[in-house]
């Protein structure tokens, strides 16, 4: 017995009864929606992760002095010393895999240009700050190393800057007064778009640290150079936390920090700060996953009643194909194929609620979403999975039965 | 002379039910030729049914050894039996077993769908013994929309489709009422004198004197074998 025919037989054997195929199809529906509602928001979490992570900059870490951005800190604010150019110098000369390291001071200040003004927050860093942050300039160029250490007056602009200031006219070249000094603007950033926290990345410009720190940020800090925060790359498949505990163990002796005496200073990567974010979402997925396996279960059982129900209402239809010639691979084939035809029409209904349901879930619950074309493929899979794994039983039982009582059956 | 068609020899079939055992047929032997129209007699309890099972390789004997076409029965495993069953045997039953809601051609295909044909020859083999039958008008009509002469032929254009040597029917007029039962004995005999072996289980006398030949069990064994 072909395939086709089989198939065109199962597909005659669900119509006849068509109420009862839906209702044993619901399980499978239901699963299979769960399935699929799980897989896209768990898969466009984990996306929306991917981007975060790669918008801060991969490898990233991120050195502070005197406060832990986790835990509770001790000595109250200020007391711990800022960290310095020297410091930048030493993890990028002594710790191994360090690719791109650079100081950064930032602050608000108003920026004039012919009738225009707005206020932005200014970050005067190094010129290896933008390959730690992964973020280029898009027309005209970034400040170099030389311009970093005469302090030359030169500012790269964010996007939102650049809308807010120049509107459609082309900024590069223009002189702008930031605070009181004017700068000339030598790049346009790539937009960035917005951060982890919901503010706007493109809301700023950029001066080489040097400059921002004399002209724009002239107070005292007590040490000479200092910096705010240290972003320090690590070199793709380089081992972070070894990395991390290098940094720390360097800026300890650095800080004459006592054995035994807490860290005045923090190393923070934020990659696994996203992650751990993250992992609730995650476990709305798992919790998903659960309710998908339990309804595809419960589905399976719901199948596998009805095709018990199915071959002994049919068991005269069984007799029958046995005394003309069925052998009993052909019986159990036979069912087989009607319990994944019932499974796969449900799989198919199944995956058009699922992606529904998954969007309807993303807009309700604000959540991203990524329905891979993959879904079908996992939709139809699971389903012919339950559908043989549910239905081998009966099927089985139908091949078993002796032709001349299944005959003889009333 | 050639090999009688069917010949069993001390043939014996023993059910178990419960404690104890029942000698359906007991220590039969009989030959039947090919081309010859064969009326099995008796009472219920008798044993027909019984050899009627195993003349059509539904069932093995206990013991004993039963050649049908030249195939040793009892040797054979179940696949092997169905695919005899396939080639060699017709069924015409009393219920008729029709498929519900599939058409008269689709039913009378159906042995073919377990002979390997694909659909088109299939379709045009049915559709020839249809015709055979007298229902070459009504092809596509379902068994509800049938009477019963008309369902009781569908099942035997079933049972021919796959050109069998031997019919066998099994109280074949047991649900027709007497006009219907003449034409389909009529089916019977012209089928027989095209060459066809035909074997009719029956308790009617009448139906039985259509057959050339009436084999009477009782209690398992032959008690009598007219021609």
């Amino acid at each position: 017995m072909n395939l086709m025919s089989a198939i065109s037989v199962a597909l005659l054997a669900l119509r006849v009864n068509l109420l009862r195929s839906v209702l044993a199809m619901l399980g499978i529906i239901i699963g299979v929606s769960a399935v699929i509602a799980m897989v896209s928001v768990t898969e466009g979490a984990k996306r929306a992760m991917e981007e975060r992570i790669a918008s801060f900059g991969a490898n990233l870490l991120v050195i502070r002095p005197g406060s832990s951005a986790f835990g509770g800190r001790r000595g109250g604010a200020g007391t711990a010393t800022f960290l310095t150019d020297a410091d930048v110098e030493a993890i990028r000369s002594e710790i191994p895999g360090i690719v791109a390291v650079s100081g950064e001071m930032s602050g608000s200040q108003p920026m004039v240009v012919a009738g225009e003004n707005w206020t932005t927050n200014v970050q005067g860093v190094h010129s290896d700050y933008f390959e730690a942050r992964d973020w280029f300039v898009e027309s005209g160029r970034a400040f170099t190393p030389a311009e970093v250490r005469s302090g030359a007056r030169v500012i790269m602009i964010g996007q939102t800057v650049a809308t807010e200031l120049f509107g459609a006219a082309g900024p590069l070249g223009q002189t702008v007064r930031v605070g009181a000094v004017p700068m000339e603007v030598i790049g346009i950033m790539a937009p960035k778009g917005q951060s982890s926290w919901g503010s706007d990345q493109d809301d700023t410009v950029f001066a080489p640290i040097t400059t921002a720190r004399s002209r724009l940020f002239g107070y005292q800090f007590g040490v000479r150079d200092p910096v705010f925060t240290i972003y320090a790359e690590v070199a793709p498949g380089t081992n972070v936390s070894h990395a991390v505990a290098d940094i720390e163990e360097l800026l300890r002796v650095r800080r004459n920090i006592q054995p035994g005496a807490e860290d005045d200073f923090s190393v923070n990567n934020l990659a696994e700060f996203i992650r751990a974010r993250n992992e609730t979402e995650t476990q709305l997925g798992v919790l998903l996953a659960a309710a998908a396996v339990i309804s595809l279960l419960v589905g399976g059982i719901g199948i596998m009643n009805i095709m018990l129900v199915s071959v002994t209402e049919r068991t005269r239809e069984i007799g029958l194909r046995l005394a003309v010639g069925a052998r009993r691979a052909d019986v159990r084939n036979q069912f087989l194929i009607e319990s994944v035809v019932l499974c796969v029409t449900g799989g198919i209904a199944g995956m058009a609620i699922g992606v529904a349901g998954a969007y309807g879930i993303g807009n309700l619950g604000d959540f991203p979403v990524s329905i891979h074309p993959a879904i079908a493929g996992i939709a139809i899979g699971a389903a012919v999975f339950v559908g043989l794994f549910f239905g081998f039983y009966p099927a089985h039982r139908a091949s078993r039965l002796d032709p001349i009582e299944a005959l003889r059956f009333e | 002379m050639a090999a009688p068609l069917i010949e069993c020899r001390d043939l014996t079939r023993v059910y178990r039910m419960g404690g104890g055992e029942v000698r359906a047929l007991d220590g039969v032997s009989l030959t039947i030729d090919e081309g010859e129209y064969v009326a099995i007699m008796g009472a219920s309890g008798s044993g027909k049914s019984t050899f009627m099972n195993l003349l059509g390789a539904l069932d093995r004997p206990t013991s004993g050894s039963l050649k049908v076409a030249g195939e040793a029965i009892e040797t054979m495993g179940p696949d092997q039996l169905a695919a005899f069953r396939n080639r060699t045997i017709g069924f015409v039953f009393q219920q008729f077993n029709l498929l519900a809601r599939t058409s008269a051609e689709d039913n009378a295909a159906l042995p073919l769908i377990y002979s390997g044909l694909k659909g088109a020859e299939r379709r045009e083999r049915a559709r020839a013994r249809l015709q055979q039958v007298g229902l070459g008008e009504r092809m596509d009509h379902h068994p509800s929309q049938l009477s019963g002469g008309q369902q009781q032929r569908v099942a035997i254009a079933r049972a021919l489709v796959n050109n069998p040597r031997i019919l066998l029917a099994d109280e074949p007029t047991g649900a027709l009422d007497s006009q219907t039962t003449v034409e389909v004995l009529g089916i019977f005999d012209r089928l027989n004198a095209e060459g066809i072996t035909v074997i009719l289980v029956t308790h009617e006398q009448d139906v039985a004197d259509h057959a050339r030949r009436q084999i009477v069990f009782r209690d398992g064994r032959i008690v009598e074998d007219r021609r």
